[in-house]
């Protein structure tokens, strides 16, 4: 029986070490004289178990977590005789953090080789594709209708109408453009797919092209994510090779080719008009809207933008059919959402369910409570733009229209985790400073709210007039969210109301300078 | 640095420029593949861009300066971008930042802090990034031995 050890080259494992612990294998395999192939996979995204190494020698995979170069020659010494280690954790799928999800997007990240096109195609990979290929483009833009997919990067916008609004189009070119600059604090969902199962994203953008009828793609990727960068565009280069992208699909005469751009730093560009800008080559203001980028997006062409999960729940859907997909969630949120735990939480990581989970749920049973012990305070769900939870807020069931009418958002599914020992008027204050950082500047209320925002909090901070000054706050936040031209300005006052709100206590601590 | 003189860098840009076909959509790859280059993008290199993409000059640098990314003059030796974003912050980013700037100053030395808002490492924060390689679940002993190595 042929062994085979499976270890993380996703950028999180390596940020902790997971070369180092595959360098130690293969000198740990040399001194046991044994014969045994090293697989590099993506994460399984139980990332307090990282660098997680999986050994299989011929019983199903085995986890061990965290494995440092220094536990190698031990844990396999274990391994290989089948005597306990105290770094084991059992057959991985029965890891009850991972037994108890319901990965459709992420079902291969951290299974399979990540480039081994084979194995994608063992796992599933194509069924979607090779059945859109089958069909006219009405009828995949209605299956995507009918699984009731909303757009996963925040809004949630039906992504089945804006794939028919570009299908109906009549233009000469039309795009298709992945947003992958997924640039919210406690994100890393795309990342984790563009380095662990890449082409699935391309397959997603392929069905994307034969629905709306655009032959070209383009997925614009933030700097900050080097590793995924390289892994897509050498995901692009083995799909071209291998005809399932260019001048005539899996040979059917069909044509979609996809180009891999990369971002420079600027928050904002996560934003559809300022990507597209962006990828125009030009500064990535804001553009205003209507038109929309489904009517006239890049290079004034109707333009398919969809998000990185968005648009890797499209082969699932058209593979398994849309009822499949919609059976799963709440009310009108359907399907499944990746959820990423992060910040001070003793278990974080990436945690597929269906909607309608509770965000208690996701902080005790996955979460496992605060990673410093000390008691939770908040979390902010959504991103830097989304809002401050309290404890009460806890069982909330994770539904667009639950969130929104408790002034909350899901944003792209980040839940950051704080304990105690947070200052909210200090997360408030920060809040303004990000947006003041990342604005693009085109519009007033957000390019001046932002700063005065800043600076009315640090007044509240130093005892200054604070009822006043918070009532300025709070009447500033209603301009930047009626009168932004996106997100970045109009959803600013989020944290920031939401820690006014249900942390008054920290608004309130200096000792009074002024006379009130 | 120094020892590239103006006419290297008009080349290099031209060339580079003339890889990405002289496209004006391909604008960002060109200035990262002359940052890549040169280490920076440097204020003699936009007329040439600009010639070869006939752009403006004020248009090329109007993109330059709004990304973070790209800047004027090559960075100290060693690069630390320390995540400044709300994960990290939740794991004690704040101080793990003034502790380095104590350490190592602000900008201009050999080691070069800058801020980043997030590096996509969330469950493993604080999180930061040394001379393009990502470090996670960072302390000050850890991120100090860090930069110590890349230092040596």
């Amino acid at each position: 029986m042929s062994i085979v050890i499976h270890i993380p080259a996703d950028s999180a494992a390596l940020s902790v070490g997971a070369d180092e612990t595959a360098e130690a294998v293969a000198a740990a395999l040399q001194a046991e004289g044994v014969k045994a192939r090293i697989r590099r996979n993506g994460s399984r995204g139980l990332f307090w178990l990282e660098p997680l190494v999986e050994i299989d020698t011929g019983t199903g995979r085995i986890a061990y977590g965290p494995v440092q170069a220094e536990d190698v020659p031990a844990v396999l010494s274990a391994a290989l005789r089948g005597q306990d280690h105290p770094l084991c954790h059992g057959p991985t799928e029965a890891i009850p953090y991972l037994k108890k999800q319901e990965r459709l997007t992420f079902a291969r990240v951290g299974v399979i080789d990540p480039l081994d096109l084979a194995e994608y195609e063992l796992h599933g990979g194509f069924e979607g594709l090779r059945r859109a290929l089958t069909m006219a483009p009405e009828a995949i833009c209605a299956e995507i209708q009918d699984s009731g997919l909303r757009g996963r990067g925040g809004a949630g916008f039906p992504a089945g109408i804006k794939w028919q609004t570009v299908s109906q189009q009549r233009a000469e070119r039309k795009y298709v453009c992945c947003n992958a600059d997924e640039g919210d604090s406690g994100t890393f969902a795309d990342r984790m797919i563009m380095e662990g199962d890449p082409f699935m994203l391309l397959e997603g953008m392929v069905i994307a092209g034969l629905g709306t009828g655009a032959q070209e793609g383009f997925v614009y990727i933030r700097s900050e994510y080097p590793r995924a960068i390289s892994q897509m565009k050498r995901a692009v280069d083995i799909l071209r090779a291998a005809g399932w992208l260019g001048q005539d699909i899996a040979g059917t005469g069909r044509v979609f080719d996809i180009k891999i751009r990369r971002g420079a730093g600027a928050y904002i560009c996560g934003e559809e008009s300022s990507m597209l800008q962006s990828i125009e080559g030009k500064r990535g203001t804001v553009r205003s809207k209507p038109p929309i980028p489904a009517i006239q997006g890049l290079f004034g062409k109707p333009t398919l933008v969809n998000n990185v999960l968005t648009l890797c729940a499209a082969p699932t859907i058209l593979g398994k059919g849309a009822a499949f997909y919609r059976d799963f969630g709440m009310g009108r949120s359907r399907g499944t959402k990746p959820f990423q735990i992060a910040g001070n939480v003793k278990q974080g990581g990436l945690v597929e369910k269906a909607f309608g989970v509770t965000l208690r749920e996701l902080l005790e049973d996955f979460g496992g409570g605060t990673a410093t012990g000390r008691a939770f305070r908040t979390a902010q769900l959504g991103g830097p733009l989304g809002a401050y939870v309290s404890d009460d807020m806890l069982d909330l069931p994770m539904d667009y229209e639950v969130l929104a009418e408790n002034g909350a958002m899901l944003g792209h599914g980040g839940i950051v985790v704080f304990d105690e020992s947070v200052d909210m008027a200090e997360q408030a204050r920060f809040a303004f400073e990000f947006c003041q950082i990342e604005s693009c500047g085109k519009c007033t209320p957000c390019r001046i709210g932002a700063v005065r925002g800043r600076e009315t909090v640090e007044k509240i901070q130093r005892g200054e007039n604070v009822a006043a000054n918070i009532a300025l706050v709070e009447s500033l936040c209603e301009v930047m969210k009626d009168g932004s031209l996106c997100a970045m300005g109009g959803l600013t006052p989020m944290p920031v109301l939401s820690a006014i709100q249900l942390f008054p206590e920290d608004f309130d601590r200096a000792p009074r300078l002024a006379a009130e | 640095m120094a020892a590239i003189s103006a006419r290297d860098i008009e080349s290099m840009a031209v060339s580079i420029c003339a890889a990405h076909g002289n496209e004006p959509a391909e604008l960002l790859e060109i200035l990262h593949d002359v940052q890549d280059a040169l280490g920076a993008v440097p204020e003699t290199a936009l007329v040439p861009i600009a010639k070869a993409l006939n752009l403006g000059k004020a248009e090329i640098h109007g993109v330059v300066s709004f990304y973070h990314d790209f800047r004027a003059s090559p960075p100290g030796r060693v690069v630390v971008k320390l995540c400044e974003a709300e994960a990290c912050q939740a794991m004690s980013a704040r101080a793990l930042k003034e502790a380095i700037l104590a350490r190592y100053g602000a900008k201009g030395g050999a080691v070069d802090i800058q801020p980043v808002y997030c590096l996509g490492n969330c469950a493993l924060s604080p999180a930061a990034e040394v001379n393009g390689r990502l470090h996670g679940r960072l302390n000050e002993d850890r991120l100090v031995k860090i930069i110590a190595e890349a230092l040596a």
